[in-house]
Order: C-alpha cells, then sequence, then structure tokens
C-alpha cells in the first residue's frame, strides 16, 4: 500500500533522517516507535507533503508520487490525526468535516442535510455515536479525535497516520478508538500508529518500524518482539526499571498541606486530601475526573466553589499562584508548550522567569552573571541536554522541555511541587530521569502532588494514591492497595457525596 | 554583551555577520540605511548636521509616544490612547497656568500625573476588567479627546511662559532639547526591559500569558504597569508638544497613536508581543521621521505620502516575516 523507501531530510547543515524506510500493508495497523526527536514526526509530515524530503521515494500502491502540499498527499488518500487538533473549536462535527469543502446545494447555498447525511454515514462506518449539533469544544478529547478520523475517512483516505492518538484519552476510550481501529482495518485501511504506550502496541499493532535518532532500526511483526526488546530497540540499552525504589512509609511525617473541604463546582462532591513531609501522592482518576482542576483550585488558580487550604495547620487562602509560589508551592502544569514554558524564550529565561528575587543587583536590577551561574547549575542538576543556557527551549525535544520546568522550580528553595502529568510525551530515557529527580526532591524532605494518566506511573511512583471520580476524591489508598486493579476499580465506580 | 530577551543568542564573538543578520534589530537597520541613502541622493541636504538634528527634533514626540506602547505592545496589548492622552494633558496643564494661576512647572508635574491615573486606569480595566485592550483603549482615547474639547471649549489654551518653550525648541550645544529628553527616556526603557525583573516579566506575558501566570508571576500587575508607563510617556510627550506650540491644544495628536504603532512594528517587535526590541522601536520612529522628511525635502504631495508610508510599512512587514 504505502512504501517509503531510503528517506532523507537535512534542516540546514543538519541531517534528522538519515535514510529511512517504512512500509505499511493495506488492511494493517503499523506501529511507528522511536523515542521524541527519533524522527517519527518529521517522517509524517514527509509523508503529509508538508515538508519536502532531501532525498528517498514515496510510492503508493506501487506508484511513485511527490506531494508539493497537504491537499496533494490528501488527494493521494492520506489522512492524518495530528497530536494537536486541526479542528474549529467553535464549529460542530459536520461543520467541522466538511471545512473548506462544503458540499453545496442550489444557488451556492451550502446543503446541510447532504453533509449531515454524509457525516452520519462516516459516523456509522466507525461505529461511533457523537453528538453532530454542539461545538466540538464540547465534546470530549475522544470523540474530537473520531470527529478528526471521519474527517479523514469523508476525504477517501486509505492511509490514516494516527499521532499519539492515546495520549490523552481514558482507558475506555483508548478502547473505543481501538475498536474503531479495528473495524478500519478489517476495511483495509492502512494505519500508522504513533503511541509511546508499548502495551497499546502488543493490543492494537499487526507490525512495528523502529527509529532511532533519525535511523531506521528495525521493521518486524509485532508477534516477533516482546517489550524489553521494542525499549531496548527504541533506546537503544536496555532500561531494567523505570521507577527508583519507593522509601519505607513514615507515619509520623508531618502533615504540609492539608485541604480540608474543596468542591470545584457548586453541588459537586465535596473532598479533601493531606500532603505529607516527603511523599510523593499521585492523583489518579480518568481524564476530566477533577485532578487538575483540584491542584489549580487550590493555588487559586481555577474558581472553585470552595477550596479550604491548610499549611502547616494555618489557614490559607491563594488568590493567584504568585501567592503559592511565596509559600513554597510550584505548579509544572500539565501542557508544557502552553502552559508551562514561554517558548520564544531562552532556557535561562524559562528558568529565571518566577526567581528574579534570587539574583538581583542593587535591589532593582538583574545580576545576569548570577543569573547565569544559577541557570547552568539548574541545567546540570536536572541534566538539560541543550547547546547551551542561551538555546531557544522551542528547539529542545519534550523531555529536556519538562527539565527545563523542573529546573525553574528546584532553583527556588521550594517545599511542594505539583506535577501534572510529568512524563507526557516524553520518551523512556528522560522518563527515568524525571522520576530519579522526584525522588531526589522528596528525599531531600519536600512534597510532591503527582496527576497522572498514567497507571504504571501512578503505581510506580506514588507513596499513596487519591482516587478520583466526578470531581471528587472517592478514595485514597497507599502501600500494596496501590495496584491497578484497586485504582481502576474506585476511578470508575467509586461513589461520590454529592453536597447541595 | 547582548542578553537582549528576544534573541536568546549568547554574546560571546564579536562581528560575526551571521549572528547580526538574525538580530531582530537587522532589518530595521537595513531599511534606515537604505532610506537614509536613497534620501541622501534625492537632497544635498538631508545629510547636514542641522537636517539631521531636525528629522530627530520632529520624531522625538512619536518616538516618545512609541516607548510606552513598545511596552504594551510586548505584553501583547495595544493602546490607542496616547495620542488623545497626550492633547488632553497639554490642554489641561496649560489650562492649570492660564486658568488657574498655577505655576508653570506644578502644572506640568500636575499633567504627567494625569497621564499616569489614565495610563493606569487603561491597565486596571484591561488587568482586571478583562476586556480586550483595543476596545479600552478606544474607549478612553473618545473620553480623554473629549474632556479635553469639552475644557477648552475647543480653542488652543496660550499664554504660558514663555520659558516653556526651552521643551520644544531649547537646545544643549548642538542638541535639540526634545531630543535629549527623548534619549534619555529610550536608555530608561532599555534598562526597565532588559535588566530589571519587571522587564522579563513583560516579554514573558507576550511570549505565553498562561504559562507566566502559572509560573507565578504576577499577570495583572505587569499589565497595570505597562499601561500606566504609556500614560506616563504620552504626557511626557505633551510637555515636548506645549513647548513646542506654546499652547494647549486639545485637537493635537490626531493619527499619533498609529504612528506610534507603526514605529513599534517597523522596528521589528511582534504585534502579537513577546518579541521586540527598544532599540527596535527607535530605529523604527527615526525611520518614519526620515520617510515624512524626505517626502517633504523632495516636495511630494502630502496626500501621496500618507499613501507611500503606508505601502512602505505593508512592505516592511511583508520582508520582515519571511525573515524571522
Amino acid at each position: 500500500m504505502l512504501e517509503l523507501t531510503a528517506i532523507r531530510k537535512s534542516f540546514g547543515k543538519i541531517e534528522v533522517l538519515h535514510g529511512v524506510d517504512l512500509e505499511v500493508r493495506a488492511g494493517e495497523v503499523h506501529a511507528l516507535l522511536g523515542e521524541n526527536g527519533a524522527g517519527k514526526s518529521t517522517l509524517m509530515k514527509i509523508l503529509c507533503g508538508i515538508i519536502q524530503p532531501s532525498a528517498g521515494t514515496i510510492r503508493i500502491e506501487g506508484q511513485e508520487r511527490h506531494f508539493a502540499d497537504y491537499d496533494e498527499a490528501i488527494a493521494a488518500g492520506v489522512g492524518i490525526v495530528f497530536q494537536e487538533f486541526s479542528l474549529i473549536p467553535h464549529l460542530n462535527a459536520v461543520e467541522n468535516m466538511f471545512l473548506a469543502r462544503e458540499l453545496r446545494g442550489r444557488f451556492g447555498v451550502l446543503d446541510r442535510r447532504a453533509m449531515r447525511q454524509r457525516a452520519t454515514e462516516i459516523m456509522r462506518q466507525l461505529a461511533v455515536d457523537v453528538d453532530m449539533d454542539v461545538p466540538v469544544n464540547r465534546l470530549s478529547v475522544a470523540e474530537q479525535q473520531f470527529v478528526e478520523i471521519a474527517k479523514a475517512l469523508s476525504l477517501n483516505a486509505r492511509i490514516l497516520v494516527l499521532d499519539e492518538p492515546t495520549a490523552t484519552l481514558t482507558p475506555s476510550e483508548v478502547e473505543h478508538l481501538f475498536k474503531v481501529m479495528r473495524e478500519l482495518r478489517k476495511q483495509g485501511v492502512a494505519i500508522v500508529f504513533i503511541s509511546h504506550h508499548l502495551e497499546e502496541i502488543f493490543e492494537i499493532c499487526d507490525r512495528i518500524t523502529v527509529l532511532r535518532d533519525g535511523e531506521f532500526v528495525a521493521s518486524c511483526a509485532v508477534s516477533d518482539v516482546d517489550n524489553d526488546r521494542l525499549v531496548e530497540m527504541m533506546v537503544g540499552r536496555r532500561i531494567e526499571n523505570n521507577f527508583p525504589p519507593k522509601p519505607a512509609a513514615d507515619p509520623a511525617a508531618p502533615a504540609i498541606i492539608e485541604v480540608e473541604k474543596v468542591q470545584l463546582k457548586k453541588g459537586g462532591p465535596v473532598s479533601g486530601f493531606t500532603l505529607r513531609k516527603g511523599e510523593i501522592l499521585g492523583f489518579a482518576g480518568l481524564v476530566g475526573s477533577g485532578r487538575t482542576e483540584t491542584v489549580l483550585a487550590m493555588l487559586g488558580a481555577w474558581p472553585a466553589a470552595r477550596c479550604l487550604v491548610k499549611m502547616d495547620g494555618v489557614e490559607k487562602r491563594f488568590s493567584d499562584p504568585a501567592e503559592g509560589l511565596m509559600h513554597g508551592i510550584g505548579l509544572l502544569p500539565e501542557s508544557r508548550k502552553e502552559q508551562g514554558l514561554i517558548t520564544s524564550f531562552s532556557i535561562l529565561q524559562n528558568i529565571s522567569l518566577n526567581n528574579y528575587g534570587k539574583y538581583r543587583q542593587g535591589h532593582w536590577f538583574i545580576d545576569l552573571k548570577k543569573e547565569l551561574a544559577a541557570t547552568k547549575a539548574a541545567m546540570d542538576q536536572v541534566r538539560v541536554k541543550a547547546q547551551g543556557p542561551h538555546a531557544r527551549v522551542d528547539t529542545l525535544s519534550g523531555g529536556n522541555q519538562q527539565k527545563v520546568v523542573i529546573a525553574r522550580w528546584l532553583n527556588h528553595d521550594m517545599r511542594v511541587l505539583i506535577f501534572d502529568e510529568p512524563t507526557r510525551g516524553i520518551d523512556v530515557g528522560a522518563k527515568s530521569e524525571i522520576y530519579a529527580l522526584m525522588r531526589e526532591f522528596t528525599a531531600a524532605g519536600g512534597s510532591i502532588i503527582m496527576v497522572s494518566s498514567e497507571l504504571p506511573e501512578v503505581i510506580g511512583m506514588s507513596d499513596r494514591v487519591c482516587v478520583f471520580r466526578s470531581g471528587g476524591i472517592v478514595a485514597t489508598v497507599q502501600g500494596a492497595s496501590i495496584n491497578s486493579e484497586e485504582i481502576m476499580t474506585h476511578a470508575t465506580t467509586g461513589r461520590v457525596e454529592n453536597v447541595a | 554583551m547582548s542578553h537582549d530577551a528576544n534573541t536568546g543568542a549568547a554574546g560571546k564573538s564579536g562581528l560575526n555577520l551571521g549572528r547580526i543578520l538574525h538580530s531582530p534589530l537587522a532589518l530595521p537597520l537595513i531599511g534606515l540605511i537604505v532610506v537614509s541613502i536613497l534620501m541622501g541622493f534625492a537632497s544635498d541636504n538631508f545629510f547636514s548636521l542641522g537636517n539631521i538634528m531636525n528629522v530627530l527634533r520632529q520624531v522625538s514626540i512619536v518616538a516618545i509616544l512609541a516607548v510606552g506602547m513598545t511596552f504594551v505592545i510586548l505584553t501583547g496589548g495595544i493602546d490607542l490612547s496616547v495620542g488623545a492622552v497626550m492633547a488632553l494633558v497639554g490642554t489641561l496643564s496649560t489650562g492649570m497656568m492660564v486658568n488657574m494661576g498655577l505655576p508653570a512647572p506644578l502644572a506640568l508635574v500636575a499633567g504627567i500625573f494625569i497621564g499616569l491615573g489614565i495610563g493606569l486606569a487603561n491597565g486596571a480595566l484591561v488587568a482586571w476588567g478583562k476586556m480586550p485592550a483595543i476596545i479600552v483603549t478606544l474607549a478612553t482615547m473618545g473620553m480623554a479627546r473629549g474632556l479635553g474639547l469639552i475644557y477648552s471649549g475647543g480653542y488652543p489654551i496660550s499664554g504660558i511662559p514663555s520659558w516653556l518653550s526651552w521643551f520644544g525648541v531649547g537646545r544643549i550645544g548642538f542638541l535639540p532639547v526634545p531630543v535629549i529628553i527623548m534619549f534619555v527616556i529610550y536608555a530608561v526603557a532599555w534598562v526597565l526591559l532588559q535588566r530589571t525583573a519587571f522587564g522579563r516579566h513583560v516579554y514573558a506575558l507576550g511570549g505565553n500569558e498562561t504559562a507566566a501566570r502559572l509560573s507565578g508571576v504576577k499577570t495583572q500587575r505587569v499589565k497595570l504597569a505597562v499601561y500606566g508607563i504609556s500614560g506616563l510617556t504620552a504626557a511626557l510627550a505633551a510637555v515636548i508638544l506645549t513647548g513646542r506650540l506654546m499652547s494647549g491644544q486639545p485637537n493635537a495628536g490626531g493619527g499619533f497613536e498609529l504612528d506610534a504603532i507603526a514605529a513599534v512594528v517597523l522596528g521589528g517587535t511582534a504585534i502579537a508581543g513577546g518579541r521586540g526590541l527598544i532599540l527596535g522601536t527607535l530605529i523604527g520612529a527615526v525611520l518614519l521621521g526620515i520617510l515624512n522628511n524626505g517626502l517633504n525635502l523632495m516636495g511630494i504631495n502630502p496626500y501621496l505620502q500618507d499613501v507611500i508610508k503606508g505601502a512602505i510599512i505593508l512592505l516592511a512587514i511583508y520582508i520582515g516575516r519571511e525573515w524571522r
């Protein structure tokens, strides 16, 4: 169906793809694997005509093709669902699917009925039920993804690229997506599937292609490899254990933060939790269960109906993250690019962003020498790989970007760090480095709240886990109870108490 | 060594053509040089010290307005009220001298505080009122203009002490006073933007406001401050304007806000904020001034001049878009 041969790509003098092959057959789900920066996205952009290869050929059904732009690739039957969706938030599913190629009836008026009918057909083909009357921003992330897939199919895509579709989905949504993928596979669509979740590869994929640092590593059937072998192919070295050992629980550890009552919405559930010194408190639950909102409410960055916070036993009310910072609470937000980093800033400027108190000169001015020295020290501490402190953060890989955000907070003397999805979209190697940094922080007496959708991460890292469901905490588990069955049971069936 | 907030380039090596070309100042500078050379050919008089000082004196008012505008635009905002605020401040402070008999220095200082106050009001409405800057400042622009006209009855207020002309047309050595004031304001602005935490926060706001807020930057206070600075520079420009016109003119400064915005954008500052340099704004303002001056020296119809200037701004932005 699809054959990419000896694809090379250079940006300026730097070659990022060194002759990569990819062959995808009709009716198969083909996993494209590799760490961040391995060249997956670049390869997919070439396939879609968004960028041009420096060398190599693209064949579709044996015919050599050259795509000058995305439209030509679409015309040839290639569809892609990007990590960042390209839907217009205020339009509904039908309007999005037919954007810029609206069906027109007589007098050039939009033929709403025909479009709606076609959209319904495609949705039925996918066996999904999406509300087509509401703006897509009111749909769940998974539903939006289905709209994206439907859009590609409405363009008669026979090759479908899904770039990390599961990163933001809940387990049940992932299951639904897989059902849709299996349906498409049955219909003979060739699917390229990109994911960092290896267990998903084994569940849904038929064959795999692994890239590493822009090189083609291997291509084989999924049944020929196991988990360890896959990781080894991706990172080129064996990673025995992802998670640093948990220290013994200290029941006498004092409480740092006590949130006695938090109610996200009026009439919603009221719950509370305690964060102790030196622990990692995991916040588990499905996407949309209120984990992120709870930590933001605690910092005054989300308008909760009520939120009573005690720090060291003293009642506090934060109206702004700046006040949290003054009390030694730092937030590493869910989305690095949108909430964590000033992407047009250098590493140095990002790290010192909220920390100018530290290098003052004559009260008013920044001591540039001290700033540079502190930045270098912070970069060394978290092992940021970059040309230097003046490199722009948008030139870094996801893992290094996250390390910059971590460095920003370690550069302070923080007592509490809130990690929201600390390793989303980060490669295996950087993940374990970040885990080690988190443990270093708690070993030194800091406390961490970790919001995570990755169950293995929650289980491997947390000393205690608060499980969320529908806007409240339904259970807090510790010790041996931190296992996937227990957590998933609470997350999917736990009861929340509603208070008027 | 340059640590300019928007380039992020380390400054170790000295002259390096590639680095110079990638500086955000490169394009405005090239524009300035090209236009100067063209004007030099068109008019023998252009490169005389007298004419250069004349150009700088003429641009000083817009250039000072553009300083505040640079702060505002760097945060991703805009301030349409600066021209009207300048006229209002000029009218009120001359009024205080002539009608209320206030000593001139006191009236000037009072005027500066009025300008600062209006700017802070703009900032408060944007930051805490959570209204779009373009609407807030459009409204305050109308209000400021209207208040000036009400106060003066629409007529210029004259009869102010003659020494005030020093601010408009005075000289120290060969340097006109307004030019010196302009350079001082630019120097202060440069220090604020490049050497203080506040300056970094201004860039951070324009770069990514959410990230800045979540990492503990007091974003609302930064907004308040940049509009306050814009009001302040408008009031400082009013002092020069008063000295030049020797009267309070409620109708003065019409369209100056657009010239100020043009200077900022010609100077390489991104209209969406986050990137740009105060030095670029100075170059942009001078570039505009040279165009005005040169087109005048060439005796081109003033209506046509506006068309030419507009076309040049479009061209400059278009090239700049490709550049980055």
